[in-house]
């Protein structure tokens, strides 16, 4: 590990030294080093074609954590990784994911994962993903993240993405099928400038009784940056599911934003609210008041938007 | 000390919104500034906090000339300002934009809370919420007095305090404006219509029509005014009788 290494890791995972409990870091396209524990077993996967890791965790694990940092710092790699987990009934675990692409070329380095996700009954699970891009070079900067989730019976799942900055290109496809009394909480964080380019498309299906889901989206669109968010919400049964997309617009960017509800049940109550707009003038005045510059303000302003 | 000189606010095809306005407020005074609707009391407040360009006239604070200075540098100069109907911050907490106003990377938790306390606001509750459309009128209106509060500036204008906050937050409200003005911390300018804070006076400032109409000690220009109201209304002079 080189130093470039570690400020990634610290971006993505805020890691500063090799994590406790199971990790698997992935550097520059092949495994760097990996531990499993008692109850959380990391193994490689052995299909053919398919590079990436099966993760298991034993039903009635609780409070342990797995990290799964990626990170390319080789300027013209282009990855496409599938990692499965396997969660346990009656789990309650932190899973820690991100990419850091830095590169300093003139190439394209590219990331695309696949990650998916079966929650058993009644476990609860938090995972945050952090992306992130940096270098001096003039290779662009791509990720694209699948993530498909599988929520059994009562099982819940925390999905905090988070991308501030340094990724040229990126697509975000999101897929969560909610079971009977099972939760999901969205939470996408997003913040593009330059020419850069952001989809994010989403299916949460509520598919059993009692299921709920939330979508909170905050994204800001800087320069001339293009971001696309399509969250769709179905109900297939007595459910709640809500989309909430708020978008902060600056300079020449531009944002679309198509949310989508859709009831296919009578006891389906769904809701989205959808708002684009700038930095209200008197948000600025307000902070210019408490002493802070005009750029100040703007900066707290966002930070706490995206907070 | 505060010194306003000429200052004249136009709007171009509009009635002149302050006119040739002189005002001078000498240090720790409580002054209210009241008068009737459209008569030009915020657009004052604005001019002193630099929210609103004069045309005219100079402003001076502490000797210092701030007529053309920025927001901020009047800001880092001690003048404060509490909006009459502040924004909303969606992701913003409480204690973040109290921390702001504190010129503090970060606040103690207790003093966040004591802020709040003071403007009858109970802590815990609001310390982590967000300053965003869950809240109601009244409590943005007494988080932005908080804000003002944790700014310790040398002067604090409060533009209508009393709009939309309930009766026994208002009384928490009168209380900490004496406690302010007993200890001498501050210049304290409030635009009110409130008998509670008028009484709380040492000075009045009757602005009508873009002017100061009438300045001077409480228990001089409380009676004209009142005598003012009900003589200068039919209705009321009926009710009186």
């Amino acid at each position: 590990m080189e130093q470039n290494d570690w400020k990634l890791l610290k971006e993505i995972a805020e890691l500063e030294k090799t994590p406790q409990g199971a990790y698997n870091i992935r550097r520059n396209g092949a495994l760097d080093s990996r531990s499993s524990t008692a109850n959380i077993e990391i193994v490689t996967k052995t299909e053919p074609g398919k590079s990436g890791i099966d993760i298991h965790i034993k039903p009635g694990t609780k409070g342990e954590s797995v990290h799964i940092p990626v990170i390319i710092t080789q300027t013209g790699l282009s990855e496409m990784v599938y990692n499965d987990f396997f969660i346990g009934a009656d789990c309650d675990v932190d899973i820690i994911a991100g990419c850091g692409i830095h590169n300093s070329g003139c190439e394209t380095a590219q990331h695309d994962g696949l990650h998916t996700f079966h929650v058993g009954k009644n476990a609860k699970v938090r995972y945050v993903e952090r992306h992130y891009g940096e270098g001096e070079g003039t290779g662009k900067r791509i990720m694209n993240p699948q993530t498909e989730v599988y929520l059994d019976e009562g099982a819940s799942i925390e999905l905090e993405t988070t991308q501030i900055r340094g990724v040229d290109s990126t697509k975000r496809e999101t897929k969560v099928v909610v079971g009977a009394n099972a939760e999901v909480v969205i939470t996408e964080k997003l913040l593009t400038h330059g020419d850069q380019v952001a989809e994010s498309d989403m299916d949460v299906i509520l598919d059993g009784p009692g299921a709920s889901g939330r979508v909170i989206s905050r994204s800001v669109a800087q320069d001339s940056s293009t971001q696309v968010f399509y969250p769709r919400m179905t109900g297939n049964a007595d459910c709640f599911g809500h989309v909430q997309c708020d978008s902060i617009i600056m300079g020449g960017a531009k944002i679309k934003s198509i949310p989508a509800i859709v009831a296919n049940h009578v006891d389906a109550q769904l809701v989205h609210e959808a708002a684009i707009g700038r930095i209200a003038g008197d948000q600025i005045l307000k902070l210019m008041t408490l002493g802070l510059t005009e750029e100040e303000a703007e900066e707290k302003i966002l930070d706490g938007f995206l907070q | 000390m505060l010194e306003i000189k000429g200052l004249s606010y136009q709007v171009e095809g509009e009635v002149d919104i302050l006119r040739d306005i002189d005002l001078t407020i000498a240090d720790h005074q409580l002054v209210v500034v009241t008068g009737p609707n459209g008569g030009g009391k915020t657009t004052l407040a604005k001019a002193i906090m630099g929210l609103v360009p004069p045309t005219s006239g100079s402003i001076c604070w502490n000797g210092t000339d701030i007529t053309h200075m920025d927001i901020t540098n009047r800001a880092r100069l001690g003048v404060s300002y509490g909006f009459q109907q502040p924004p909303r911050f969606k992701g913003l907490r409480v204690k973040d934009l109290l921390a702001l106003a504190a010129g503090s990377g970060s606040l103690s938790h207790e003093e966040g809370c004591q802020y709040l306390t003071r403007v009858g606001l109970c802590a815990n509750d609001y310390i982590d919420r967000e300053v965003d459309a869950s809240l109601s009128g009244g409590e943005v209106k007494r988080i932005e007095i908080a804000t003002i509060l944790a700014r310790r500036a040398g002067l604090m204008i409060f533009d209508e305090p009393e709009a939309g906050i309930d009766l026994w937050s208002f009384a928490r409200l009168t209380e900490t404006f004496r406690a302010i003005h007993a200890k001498r911390e501050a210049t304290l300018l409030i635009i009110s219509h409130q008998e509670r804070i008028i009484d709380l006076a040492d000075e009045i400032v009757m602005v009508q029509g873009g002017r100061v109409v009438k300045h001077g000690p409480k228990d001089e220009i409380l009676p004209q005014i009142m005598a003012n109201t009900v003589s200068g209304c039919s209705y009321m002079r009926e009710e009186a009788k």
